[in-house]
């Protein structure tokens, strides 16, 4: 058994809440996301309160291509359950796998983001700005927010496996993974509010 | 094993410290300045309304222009800059202590907030050095903060409160924790202290409250440097959304301001009263609902917005239905001191005269909760005399009760009393001289955020009037002052100076770093109190005695809020015209900007990369200390 193995045997099944550090910075996060809905809470009722404010600029139905936008939902939501695996993975103390599984989420992550940017792309081409009106300006918001959720997310999560590469898994690295899962399961929420409220909704009009 | 840790000595250490204690100090001596800062202006608010014109006619001190600078930056630097963070530097100073707990949960963010909400502050005061004031009011209603309507100091406004807004964020989850997971040994819910309650539901309140002003000032932002529509009513946008927001961010602020005024109230008049608080399982159950309530009541800031009688009857209701936790709040207080031997110190001075002037002002809440009524009070001096019987009579009578009997613990000195009575009776005559007569002000018609008015409307007399008891609080606030500095070679404080029943009165004073050198093991409801009365001098040790683990000092929550402000001026006046072509294209270009972002993002990095493995104070020092 090489050093590093035995050094993982010692760990506690949950390495995540072994120290009171480790159950802070947990509890802490759980309380931040809580804050981010009161965030992410205020965008979407913008987005409500302004969505019909057009002006010249096109509207959601003319604009939105649901296809796109349902593989990208299928992209994000796949990561969700990647970042489970990596969880799982770091339960069972497997280092390699957990680490695969967190390059995994972040390169859908990165798909998920090559998709949106060409999405907005696009809909500047139609003529779809951030300052069209105030349709266009809380759309930006609402979903910019998110992709910058999304962006951070997996600079965040790349940093990590680097991080686990360097120093292995310890309780002071597990902690960060559970809360960057967290995370991540957060954004995907936001993302099928999302959905439904911007594209499912400005479809029918 | 034992990491040798770099120790600061002098600047240094203020500025790397993650100690809450000191934390604490930090947040009053900033706090402290920007509340005489905010003194001075009001001063001026109350010079310029003492005389309605000067003899030639023409406004006779300030501009109307100056005056509404002068007016936005008094209410936005004592709400903002100066009522908060007091308020943090309580909850700094004392929260730990009575929990029993040898730090907080998050010593470096903690550090951070302190920082975020000094350079927002010191930002936001920056505007008086560039003529760009804000001058829209703490509330900055759109599209008066648009860029149609006002300048540069509606982003010093926005990108300010925004940056000050992180620190305030940070510091509300960072005492949630605490609470939740750092008690010492038999600390059960229901035996926290009420100032710790009323600490833990603040900052559940800040923790939803907070992001959606965020979100508003990114809007303002968004509308004025980069041209979106959120509150442009010619392009579609909703200046009433403004209003919506900020409520619901504003109306949950105050009750952010005056539950820890309630709590600390609640540790004073028991002391002094020697009788336990009367009721405590009610005033923790009225403490949680209206920390509830606080979020249901905002549109009552805009009865005459328009909403329609429905809206305003239900918010008017539910305005009033926060009277009754309040009312159970009063009650408890008076039957706590009824019949108790009290001693009148200069703390419970204070902490008693806080409870007939908050009922007053609480009076006028409920009369303003009506909309027909509000209909005419609204906008007017009326308003003005409201709110300043909660936030002065309530919330500063009580964090001064505060000051004087938690003093002794931060600094381990003692103010004099003699001094401390002399600045009782000056601000306490002196506010209700300044600000009863406002009432009648605002029902003989007198508008509210006016530089000036006619004279022989019958106003000219009630203005003088107030103004007089204006200087006699700045006379109390001066005495403090100088209290504070005598007290530096004053009698060093006991550990025990008022008899008190919390925890925090069991270690010495000042409290050494690591607070409690074995974690207490707690009984019940004022545990120390509990163990006096058994004969005891000391808390039952709930651990033996062994090295303690302590976080390292850093700097990096300096650089990363510097990072923020260098940032904040970055997008200010990213469409700025400068003299000089290279300013130009740094500010032009978000040059500046960016390398502000990059700063923070750097020590952010930095502080994920490099574990702090902290250090351990060892038994013998510990014994050696005594
Ligand atoms: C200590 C003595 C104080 C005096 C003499 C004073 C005086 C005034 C006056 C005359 C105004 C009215 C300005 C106008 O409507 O034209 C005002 C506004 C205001 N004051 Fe004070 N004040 C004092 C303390 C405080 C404190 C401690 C706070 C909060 C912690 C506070 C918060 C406010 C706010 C929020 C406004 C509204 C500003 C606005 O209309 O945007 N004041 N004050
Ligand atoms: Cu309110």
């Amino acid at each position: 058994m090489s050093h590093a193995e035995a050094h993982l045997d010692k760990l506690p099944p949950e390495p995540e809440k072994a120290t009171l550090e480790g159950r802070n910075k947990v509890l802490g996060f759980w309380l931040f996301l809580g804050g981010e809905t009161v965030l992410f809470g205020t965008l979407f009722a913008t987005f409500l309160a302004l969505r019909g404010s057009v002006l010249d600029g096109p509207t959601g139905t003319e604009l939105f291509d649901l296809k796109l936008v349902a593989a990208a939902t299928f992209i994000l939501l796949t990561s969700s359950l990647t970042s489970v695996f990596a969880v799982q993975a770091m339960h069972h103390k497997n280092v390699k796998n957990l680490m695969i599984w967190l390059g995994v989420t972040v390169l859908l992550g990165f798909g998920f983001l090559v998709l949106e940017i060409y999405e907005f792309y696009h809909y500047v081409h139609e003529g779809h700005g951030f300052t069209t009106s105030a349709f266009s300006s809380s759309f930006y918001a609402l979903v910019g927010f998110h992709g910058a959720h999304v962006a951070l997310g997996v600079l965040w999560i790349g940093l990590l496996i680097i991080q686990l590469k360097v120093k292995g898994l310890n309780t002071t690295t597990a902690p960060k993974v559970y809360v960057a899962s967290l995370y991540w399961h957060f954004i995907d929420v936001v993302w099928v509010f999302i959905f439904t409220i911007v594209y499912l909704m400005g479809k029918v009009g | 094993m034992a990491h040798s840790v770099k120790k600061y000595r002098g600047l240094m250490d203020w500025i790397t410290t993650v100690d809450h204690k000191k934390i604490g100090i930090l947040y009053f001596a900033a706090g402290g300045l920007f509340f005489v800062i905010g003194g001075i202006e009001a001063l001026l608010i109350r010079l310029q309304l003492m005389f309605p014109l000067g003899a030639d006619g023409e406004s006779w001190l300030l501009s109307g222009q100056t005056y509404n600078e002068i007016m936005t930056m008094h209410g936005t630097t004592m709400i903002f800059l100066a009522a908060m963070p007091l308020i943090f530097g309580l909850m700094n100073a004392v929260v730990p202590l009575q929990i029993g707990a040898r730090d907080v949960a998050f010593p470096f963010l903690n550090s951070l907030g302190f920082w975020t909400f000094f350079f927002g502050g010191v930002l936001l005061n920056i505007s008086w050095f560039t003529g760009t004031v804000p001058d829209i009011g703490w509330t900055a209603y759109a599209p008066l903060s648009g860029t149609e309507f006002s300048g540069t100091g509606s982003d010093y406004y926005a990108i300010g409160l925004q940056i000050a807004g992180i620190g305030t964020l940070v510091g509300g989850i960072n005492f949630l924790v605490t609470i939740i997971n750092m008690r010492a040994p038999g600390m059960t819910f229901m035996r926290m202290p009420l100032f710790t309650w009323t600490s833990f539901i603040t900052s559940g309140i800040i923790l939803f409250a907070f992001p959606a002003l965020a979100v508003g000032l990114i809007y303002i932002s968004f509308d004025r440097l980069f041209d979106a529509n959120f509150f442009v009513t010619a392009t579609g946008g909703n200046s009433v959304l403004w209003e919506h927001i900020f409520w619901i961010f504003g109306h949950p602020e105050v009750y952010i301001l005056i539950l820890p005024a309630f709590g600390a109230i609640s540790e004073v008049l028991p002391t002094f009263a020697r009788k336990r608080l009367f009721g405590y399982s009610s005033m923790v159950f009225a403490t949680a609902l209206i920390g509830f309530l606080s979020f249901m009541v905002w549109a009552h800031h805009m009865f005459t917005t328009g909403m329609g009688d429905i809206a305003n009857a239900l918010f008017g209701v539910a305005t009033m239905l926060i009277a009754i936790p309040t009312g159970i709040k009063v009650f408890n207080w008076l039957f706590t001191i009824w019949g108790g031997k009290i001693r009148f110190t200069t703390a419970m001075l204070y902490a008693t005269s806080f409870i007939p002037t908050f009922v007053m002002g609480g009076v006028t809440g409920v009369m303003l909760a009506i909309p027909p009524a509000d209909f005419q009070f609204h906008d007017s001096y009326f308003v003005v005399a409201h709110f300043h019987y909660v936030i002065v009579g309530g919330i500063v009578l009580s964090l001064l009760a505060a000051v004087f009997y938690w003093w002794p613990k931060m600094f381990g000195r003692m103010l004099n009393e003699t001094l401390g009575k002399w600045s009782f009776w000056l601000f306490f005559s002196g506010f209700h001289l300044t600000f009863f007569i406002q009432h009648f002000l605002g029902l003989w018609g007198m508008p509210r955020r006016v530089f000036t008015y006619l004279p022989n409307q019958g106003w000219d007399t009630a203005n003088f009037v107030s103004t007089i008891g204006a200087f006699f609080m700045a006379a109390g606030v001066i005495v403090i002052l100088i209290n504070v500095i005598i007290s530096i070679k004053g009698p060093k404080a006991p550990a025990d100076p008022w008899d008190g029943r919390t925890l925090e009165w069991s270690i010495p004073s000042p409290s050494p770093e690591y607070n409690f050198k074995q974690l207490p093991l707690v009984r019940g409801l004022d545990a120390f109190w509990l163990e006096k009365m058994d004969g005891k001098k000391e808390m039952t040790p709930a651990e033996p005695l062994g090295p303690i683990h302590m976080p390292s000092p850093s700097i990096l929550p300096f650089f990363m809020s510097l990072g923020l402000f260098i940032a904040g001026f970055g997008f200010m006046y990213r469409g700025y015209e400068f003299d000089s072509a290279l300013i130009n294209s740094l500010f032009g270009n978000d040059i500046i900007a960016i390398l502000g972002l990059a700063i923070t993002f750097v020590c952010m990095f930095l502080r994920s990369v490099y574990d702090d493995h902290g250090y351990h104070i060892e038994v013998e020092e510990l014994q050696k200390e005594g």
